[in-house]
C-alpha cells in the first residue's frame, strides 16, 4: 500500500525534516489542516514545535480536536506532538486532547542534565512493541525538548534525563515519540518505517 | 563543517553524506563569511543537504532576522546559529526564541583571551573586518541564555586552528554560566582531544571542523576510541 501521510499543521516551522524522512521511506505527505484530507490519509503525523498552547489553539481554531481523537488509521505524535495527545501540558497549564492520561511536566534541570535536553539519548524498551522491530533496546534516539510525560500505563520505551520519563507511548492507533525519528538516523528511521508499515 | 566558498555543492552534498553515514550525532553547516560580506547563507544548499540528513542539522552563517531563520528551518534545518548578528542586536535571540523555541535557537561566541580576560570577537570570519567587540565572554553567555539561547557553541579562538586541544581551562570557567548544552569549539587535533574536553568539563558537545575534513581522524575510530575510555557516545 501506498502511504500517504498528513501532517497536521499545528504552526511552528520545520516540517521539511520530517517529510525529507517520509520521502526517503517512499511516503508522500501533506501538511493540512484540513478535515477531509487528515481522514482521508493513510497515516496521520501530529508534528513538533511550537510551544503547546499555541498548538492546542491552532489545532481547537480549526475544529480538529474531535476528529484527531476520533482517527482509527496510525496516528504518530513526535515531541510537541505527543505531549498534546496527553491530558494535559504544564507548559502554559493548557488542557490537552487526552488520548492518554497523565500530565506533561517540565524536565528538572541539574549540572549533568541541562534544560532543554538537546542530544542522543538511550531509548529503553518497556515493551516489545511493532514501533520497535528490529531496534535494539538502549538504541540512541535524538531529543530535543524541556518538557515530558512521566512514564504511564501505555509506555513502550523511557529515556532517562535527570528522571526517567516517557520516550514513546502507544495506546491502540495512536503512537508518540518524545524523540525526533526523523533526525534519528537509522533507528529513527526504522521507527518511521514501522510506523508506516506494521502500527495499524 | 567548515565551508568556503569555493566548494561547489556537489561536494558538501558528498562530504554531508559521508559524515551522516560515519556516525556524525549533528551536522553544522556554517557560510563563515557571510556576517561579514553581509550575505545570508546560500539557501539552495540548506534544502540540498537537509534532504539527503537523518541527523540533526543546524545552519549558520549571517541569519539576520526571523524571515532569513523561517526560511532556512522551512528548508530543512532543526536549530539556526547565530553570531555577529545577534552582536548587533540581541534582540534577535529573544524574537526567534519566541518564534521557534528555545531548542531552535543556538548561540555562536568567538571567544578570546586578552589580557586576563576572555572577551567576545565578531566577524571572526574575515581577517579583515574582526573585531573585538567591548563584551566579556561570561556576560554575554549569560545575556544570551536570559535571551532565549537553547544551546551555547563556544568557539575559543585562541585554539582554534591550532589543534592542540580544546581549550579545557575556558570551557571550565564558562560553563559554570551556562544552563543550556555548551558545546566546546576549537582546537580538536587528536581523538586524546576529544576524551580530555569530555573527561575534564561539562560539554554536552564536541565539535570540529578541520580534522575531519583532512581525514585524520575518522568518526567511527573516534568514537570507538571514546567509547573504550568509558565516555557515553551514541555508538
Amino acid at each position: 500500500m501506498e502511504a500517504h501521510v498528513a501532517i497536521v499543521d499545528c504552526g511552528g516551522a520545520n516540517i521539511a525534516s520530517l517529510s525529507n524522512a517520509l520521502n526517503r521511506l517512499g511516503a508522500s505527505s501533506e501538511l493540512t489542516n484540513d478535515v477531509r484530507a487528515i481522514r482521508n490519509a493513510s497515516h496521520v503525523i501530529l508534528p513538533g514545535v511550537g510551544a503547546a498552547a499555541d498548538a492546542m489553539q491552532r489545532i481547537e481554531e480549526n475544529d480538529l480536536a474531535s476528529v484527531i481523537t476520533g482517527l482509527e488509521q496510525p496516528v504518530l505524535g513526535i515531541c510537541l506532538g505527543m505531549q498534546l495527545l496527553a491530558g494535559s501540558s504544564a507548559e502554559d497549564n493548557v488542557a490537552c486532547l487526552g488520548v492518554v492520561p497523565g500530565s506533561v511536566r517540565k524536565l528538572q534541570a541539574t549540572l549533568e542534565a541541562p534544560v532543554p535536553n538537546i542530544g542522543w539519548c538511550r531509548v529503553q524498551q518497556t515493551d516489545a512493541h511493532a514501533m520497535f522491530a528490529g531496534i535494539d533496546t538502549d538504541s540512541y534516539f535524538y531529543f530535543v525538548h524541556s518538557f515530558a510525560l512521566p512514564a504511564g500505563e501505555y509506555t513502550i520505551a523511557t529515556a532517562n534525563h535527570s528522571t526517567p520519563f516517557s520516550a514513546a507511548f502507544a495506546r491502540h492507533n495512536f503512537i508518540a515519540a518524545q524523540f525526533h525519528p526523523e533526525r534519528s538516523a537509522a533507528s529513527g528511521a526504522r521507527f518511521l518505517k514501522n510506523f508506516l508499515e506494521e502500527a495499524a | 563543517m567548515q565551508f568556503h566558498n569555493h566548494r561547489v555543492v556537489g561536494e558538501i552534498l558528498d562530504l554531508a553524506d559521508r559524515y551522516c553515514r560515519a556516525g556524525a550525532d549533528e551536522l553544522v553547516f556554517y557560510d563563515i563569511t557571510a556576517s561579514p560580506d553581509g550575505r545570508t547563507v546560500n539557501r539552495d544548499w540548506v534544502s540540498n543537504v537537509a534532504s539527503l540528513l537523518d541527523i540533526p542539522f543546524c545552519v549558520a552563517g549571517g541569519i539576520r532576522s526571523v524571515e532569513d531563520a523561517e526560511d532556512i528551518l522551512n528548508r530543512g534545518a532543526d536549530k539556526i546559529s547565530i553570531n555577529s548578528p545577534a552582536l548587533e542586536d540581541p534582540g534577535l535571540i529573544s524574537k526567534m526564541a519566541k518564534r521557534f523555541g528555545s531548542q531552535c535557537v543556538v548561540v555562536g561566541i568567538d571567544s578570546r583571551r586578552v589580557d586576563d580576560a576572555w572577551v567576545v570577537y565578531c566577524n571572526t570570519g574575515d581577517e579583515k573586518r574582526i573585531s573585538q567587540t567591548p563584551r566579556a565572554t561570561a556576560d554575554w553567555m549569560v545575556e544570551a541564555q536570559d535571551l532565549g539561547a537553547g544551546e551555547i557553541v563556544l568557539n575559543c579562538m585562541n585554539s582554534d586552528g591550532v589543534r592542540n586541544g580544546y581549550d579545557v581551562e575556558q570551557l571550565s570557567v564558562m560553563q559554570e554560566q551556562c544552563n543550556v548544552p555548551l558545546i566546546a569549539s576549537g582546537g580538536a587535533g587528536s581523538m586524546r582531544d576529544f576524551e580530555t574536553v569530555f573527561k575534564e568539563t561539562r560539554a554536552s558537545g564536541a565539535l570540529a571542523a578541520s580534522v575531519f575534513h583532512d581525514d585524520d581522524i575518522r568518526i567511527p575510530e573516534l568514537k570507538a576510541y571514546l567509547l573504550d575510555a568509558a565516555i557515553e557516545v551514541r555508538p
